[in-house]
């Protein structure tokens, strides 16, 4: 197996923490209320912790002058691995509640597998990441249930959210060639045999939540293979202002 | 939309063996919800291992206007303080 499999790979594995960070970040101080948008954004940076481990990591494998940041900051749109779940916008916090439960739901089973990786630095980091998805998972399962049983508003927008987003939940099982390989090597995690427990856990919680499983089995997919909503062009240009303007700036 | 939830007293402990302490307040609208935000407004930089949360409505507090009936009465009272006794020398902190 080449280090350049397996930087792909850990790109595929950490932009959904990236983007999701950053979406989350943007309810900085535009939270709902002071509580939500402390936690939203204590969320964001779970994940953006998690994210420089795996760029700290992927900028080694790749060696040149790659570091964390040039990964994070320096890819153009077709180079993002990340999920198109991930990229949607916060259009109300039905959503933001509903994307990030249909991710940590997701997010929790392949931590609990990477865990047994052969890289040691994917399964140190699985091991480490898997105590602050367990909290998000129990935030937004709790929300969900608020929201899902709380009042006729709250459960018709909690709804539409999930209506709007579940076409994009098939493509957290997806794999690349790339992807096949590192799997095969022990490296990966096989996301096929995590789609089970996945639909079952979140039809679980729609149940107790009083909320009604989506029929459709239509699906998105795209954003593995660099094709991604008109979303993302705003979300990096946000993201890499920074770097683009002032490049090599450190803070 | 916090202005429709209940307040809620946070008490952290911010060591095993020390007790909890008033930390502050926050809104929520049940005691889950109280705990995960106490957990992320008031324990994100390391802060704590151990939260209570109480309505603040269940907290009886004393009438500022009895100040006089409730505290005055002990300020004169010098003797209530354990200050009376000769330490002997070889005893240093005490």
């Amino acid at each position: 197996m080449m280090k350049e499999e397996l930087y792909e790979y850990i790109l595929g594995v950490a932009d959904n923490s990236l983007i999701l960070g950053q979406r989350l970040g943007e309810l900085c101080g535009h939270g709902p209320s002071l509580e939500t948008d402390i936690a939203c954004t204590n969320i964001s940076l779970d994940l953006f912790g998690q994210t420089r481990s795996y760029f700290q990591y992927a900028a080694k494998l790749i060696g040149n002058d790659a570091t964390e940041d040039t990964v994070a900051f320096l890819r153009t749109e077709r180079e993002y691995r990340n999920v198109l779940l991930v990229e949607q916008p916060n259009t109300d916090f039905a959503y933001t509640i509903a994307r990030q439960f249909l991710f940590d739901v997701f997010h929790f089973l392949f931590l609990d597998q990477l865990k047994n990786s052969n890289d040691l630095n994917l399964s140190a980091i699985a091991n480490k990441a898997i105590k602050e998805v367990s909290y998000h998972q129990r935030f937004s399962t709790d929300w969900i249930k608020r929201l899902g049983d709380g009042t006729p508003e709250s459960a018709q927008r909690i709804q539409a959210a999930i209506d709007d987003l579940w076409r994009y939940t098939d493509e957290l099982f997806h794999t690349s060639n790339i992807d096949d390989k590192i799997i095969e090597a022990g490296i990966g995690v096989n996301l096929s045999e995590l789609k089970d427990p996945y639909y079952s856990r979140v039809i679980q919680v729609l149940e107790e939540s009083k909320l009604v499983t989506p029929e459709s089995k239509w699906f998105q997919k795209g954003g593995k293979a660099g094709v991604h909503t008109e979303h993302m062009g705003y979300i990096l240009s946000d993201m890499q202002y920074m770097q683009r303007t002032f490049p090599n700036m450190t803070w | 939309m916090s202005k429709n939830w209940p307040l809620w007293e946070v008490f952290v402990r911010s060591k095993n063996g020390l007790e909890h302490r008033h930390f502050g307040s926050l809104h929520a609208a049940d005691a889950e919800m109280a705990l995960e935000n106490a957990r992320d407004v008031y324990t994100r930089r390391n802060e704590g291992v151990s939260i209570w949360v109480v309505e603040s409505k269940h907290i009886r507090a004393s009438n500022p206007e009895n100040n006089g009936e409730l505290f005055e009465p002990a300020q004169d009272k010098v003797y209530r303080h354990p200050t009376f006794y000769n330490i002997p020398d070889e005893i240093k902190h005490m």
